[in-house]
């Protein structure tokens, strides 16, 4: 086990590095510099500017001196605000977006397998279609149209929560809902299935005909067959969650790192748009990693590198 | 039982006299603010918590006002700081830190500026003449790599341009401290809105012990900024919210009535909407999706700014070969064939007005009190007859049927809308004409502008301070702004007389403007389309802030809370 995972970190180190090099040329097609009133500058000022930025150096030069800075953990300084540190400001943004992604992806993930449960042991009854009307509403109706409708009805017409911004707990409740749903969605459709293609297995018979209690069936053999291939499923769906969406971020006034991300890159701030990747990049891999260990967990037929 | 009721009765008539004193009082310390102003604020007066609860549309960059480069940034280091003069309510400047007028030399090159004596930065310490000489070459040094700096100050204050490339020293610049409260400004020309441009954050002062202690990380959190300005900046939650309160030891303290500004980051326009609806935000912006529904409101308003959007209609692509512009007729074609009071009416509709001349409305006015637009007129208006008439022309004189030229436009939710528009009018008025739309984002539009890689653009252009010269220099003969090869003589001539030989006449130089103005129509250079407004919801208990004509878009020092008003 020890092995498996370093030998994953070391893979890791190269996909991010990969990562990092290739995001490093693609921006530089970017259209534009990072100064922001270009037209009133002369070519001579431009120059001085673009000087001061580094941007003047060709190409594989700032390349070697980025990912120099990279090893040591020194991710620049942003131009859009002027010597702000890199660090601090993902730091600063990650919060938030996690914080919503984390309550959202619990709430989604418990009421999705609650409801595909119900949807499935209650197949073809009227909690499954009710199950399955949700999910599917869920999955096909915008998060931005569901984030403004929760907003309208909950907020202003209703009064029951904040309407938007970020100073306390309450605020995180209307977001964290408005996340959730996709999740929860997603969840519910994938529980019911697994569900009930599980409770048609020959071993649930068997159980059955062993004289075993239909609550201790669900929950001994059926739950934990069901949930496998969920956790495919949430992987990337936590990144996508915790990783913060602009969307959500913008209606509900989130200072998150969505949004930070799209500022970036319509301001050319090439340090923060290599940060944020690169964040999102660490994100990912550590998340593919713990999906990997945690199927050897739940399903013991699964054996991590074919060790023994 | 009766007598508690009686001591209740009295309980409450003690009480409300303490209140009607308190009230009386706060009403009474904001006299001095009422003086100022004049007209509208007659109407009501500052009552209640002196709070503003406002809306802000993203993070501000920087507050180090030698690097501020954007709306955002000017306008809040321009609340917490000040420059030789500030800008009042009719956008006239007035003396901030100078103690009255300077002392002007004869030839109109030498400033010579007083500090008031009780002018102070928020630490204790007084502003000297020196914190202005350090700020300006802080502002010119190549190693501070400013934008505005270089582009405020040269060719104005003496050296700044050489400077700001390296050829001379910090201390050529054209800037002496005679003494503590003595500061000597050398211009590299006569300058006539000098005065207007010191109150640019740019040319503000800055304490160099102060500064030079924070090193980078100067403006960057509210401990790193010294304010000597009407407000102090408390709190700033970095892309979140911001907290501004009133400044005691600012020297004029006296009229500032607002004790607290918040600040709150809200991007989404029906966010903001619904911030106001209940009443945590006292304005909302509204984009024009909005203004049909609120139109109606008491509370709806709109400002209109300086800002005139125009097409560029570029005459030699990259600078070299000729486009179908470089023919007069064309140019006067595709300038005359929009209608302009369908598009500002129903694709804008945000209070924007049809511009038919480079100048905006209400901006400024000559030496007979008659405002530019006024006096000029409609010079280049939608005109199908003529545009076709032209178009005849010129189809003639470049022996084709068939045009085709590619319209450069942002990629914002309006802009698609507006190169339809402007497609449709065009093909649909000049027959023969071909457009095809290259929509780009802003920065690749910059670029492509730059290198004169487009035909036909869709442009604009603020002030940077209050005179004419902001816009009428702007097509000066291989200017940093021209980017469409437009050159005519007669019109750089105006310019310099205006800069130059007029630059002490204010009629002859007003007419010189005038002139250019006309020229520039006649010759067709560019398609001048709208004078963009906002539109937003107030609360009524929002008072005397002014809309300011350049730098800083509001000006607070002056404003007030009548929350009476708000209640009824």
């Amino acid at each position: 086990m020890g092995k498996y995972i370093a030998q994953r970190i070391g893979y890791m180190l190269i996909t991010l590095f990969l990562i990092a090099t290739i995001s490093f040329f693609l921006m530089h097609f970017l259209p534009g510099t990072p100064i922001t009133n270009e037209n009133k500058l002369s070519p001579e000022q431009r120059e001085i500017i673009l000087e001061t930025y580094g941007l003047n150096d060709p190409l594989p030069v700032q390349y070697v001196k980025y990912m120099g800075g990279l090893v040591t953990g020194d991710l620049g300084v942003s131009f859009q605000y002027d010597n702000r540190g890199v660090t601090q400001i993902l730091m600063d943004r990650i919060g938030p977006s996690m914080q919503l992604g984390a309550q959202a992806l619990l709430i989604g993930t418990i009421l999705g397998v609650l409801l595909g449960l119900v949807a499935a042991i209650y197949h073809n009854g009227f909690m499954d279609y009710t199950s399955t009307i949700v999910a599917v509403l869920g999955t096909s109706i915008p998060s931005f149209v569901f984030a403004a409708l929760l907003q309208y009805v909950l907020a202003v017409q209703l009064g029951w929560f904040p309407v938007a911004t970020w100073e306390g707990f309450s605020y995180t409740i209307l977001p964290t809902i408005a996340l959730a749903i996709f999740p929860m969605a997603t969840c519910a459709r994938f529980v019911r299935t697994e569900m009930i293609e599980v409770l048609g297995e020959e071993y649930i018979t068997t159980a059955r005909a062993k004289g075993l209690k239909g609550s201790a069936i669900i929950f001994k053999h059926g739950i934990r067959n069901a949930l496998i291939p969920l956790i495919t499923v949430l992987g990337p769906l936590a990144v996508g969650l915790l990783t913060g969406t602009l969307v959500i971020e913008k209606v509900f006034a989130v200072p998150g790192i969505g949004q930070q991300f799209v500022s970036s890159v319509t301001t050319n701030d090439f340090p923060i748009i290599m940060g944020t990747t690169l964040l999102f990049a660490v994100f990912f891999i550590v998340m593919l990693l713990i999906i990997d260990i945690l199927y050897g967990l739940i399903d013991p037929r699964i054996r991590l590198a074919g060790g023994k | 039982m009766r007598k508690t009721n009686w001591l209740l009765l009295a309980l409450v008539l003690v009480l409300s006299s303490f209140l009607a004193a308190c009230s009386g009082g706060s009403s009474s310390s904001g006299g001095s603010g009422g003086d100022s102003g004049s007209g509208d604020s007659a109407s009501g007066s500052a009552n209640g918590d002196q709070i503003f609860n406002m809306p802000i549309t993203d993070e501000i960059p920087s507050m180090d006002p030698s690097k501020v480069e954007d709306a955002l940034g000017i306008q809040w280091v321009s609340e917490v700081m000040e420059g030789l003069y500030r800008l009042d309510e009719n956008g006239k400047p007035v003396p901030g830190m100078a103690d009255g007028e300077p002392e002007i030399s004869e030839d109109g090159l030498t400033y010579t500026f007083k500090i008031k004596d009780n002018a102070e930065w928020s630490n204790g310490e007084p502003v000297t003449a020196q914190d202005f000489v350090y700020a300006w070459q802080r502002a010119v040094d190549p190693a501070t790599a400013s934008e505005y700096g270089p582009y405020m100050m040269g060719g104005v204050v003496k050296n700044a341009t050489q400077i700001s490339s390296g050829e001379m020293d910090l201390e050529e610049l054209g800037v002496q401290a005679e003494d503590d409260k003595t500061l000597v400004v050398e211009l590299e020309k006569e300058v006539p809105y000098f005065q207007s441009m010191t109150t640019f954050a740019t040319f503000f002062p800055l304490n160099q012990k102060f500064v030079e202690e924070q090193g980078d990380q100067f403006g960057l959190e509210p401990e790193n900024i010294l304010s000597n300005g009407p407000f102090e900046m408390t709190e700033w939650n970095h892309s979140q919210s911001m907290k501004f309160v009133k400044n005691e030891t600012y020297w004029d303290a006296e009229t500032v009535q607002l004790e607290e500004l918040n600040l709150t980051v809200v991007k989404d326009t029906s966010t903001g909407v619904n911030l106001y609806e209940t009443g945590e935000l006292d304005r909302a912006g509204l984009s024009a999706d909005f203004v049909d529904q609120y139109i109606n409101d008491a509370n709806f308003i709109t400002e209109p700014e300086p800002t005139v959007f125009y097409l560029k209609m570029n005459q030699k692509r990259g600078g070299e070969d000729d486009t179908p512009f470089a023919n007069e007729n064309v140019r006067k074609a595709v300038a005359q064939a929009i209608n302009k009071e369908d598009y500002v009416n129903v694709i804008l509709n945000n209070g924007s007005t049809v511009i038919d001349g480079l100048m905006p409305a209400d901006f400024v006015s000559g030496p007979d009190n008659k405002d530019f637009r006024e006096t000029n007129g409609s010079l280049l208006p939608y005109d199908l007859e003529a545009a076709q008439a032209a178009w005849e022309k010129a189809k003639e004189e470049l022996g084709t049927d068939e045009i085709t030229i590619e319209m450069l436009g942002d990629d914002g939710d309006t802009a698609a809308q507006t190169s339809a528009y402007f497609k449709d009018q065009l093909e649909k008025n000049l027959p023969g004409l071909t457009v095809e739309n290259k929509q780009v984002p802003f920065k690749q539009r910059l670029e492509l502008d730059n290198a004169q890689d487009y035909d036909l653009q869709v442009a604009g252009w603020g002030p940077d301070y209050v005179d004419a010269n902001t816009f009428m220099n702007l097509w000066v003969t291989d200017g940093a702004n021209n980017g469409m090869s437009y050159s005519s003589e007669e019109y750089d001539a105006l310019i310099e007389s205006a800069n130059g030989e007029h630059a002490g006449d204010p009629e002859a130089r007003w007419n010189d403007f005038l002139e250019a103005e006309k020229l520039l129509m006649e010759d067709a250079a560019i398609a001048p389309l709208y004078q963009r407004s906002r539109s937003a919801l107030q609360s009524p208990k929002v008072q005397n802030v002014f809309k300011n004509a350049s730098g800083p878009d509001y000006e607070y020092k002056w404003a007030y809370a009548d929350n009476a008003a708000a209640e009824q």
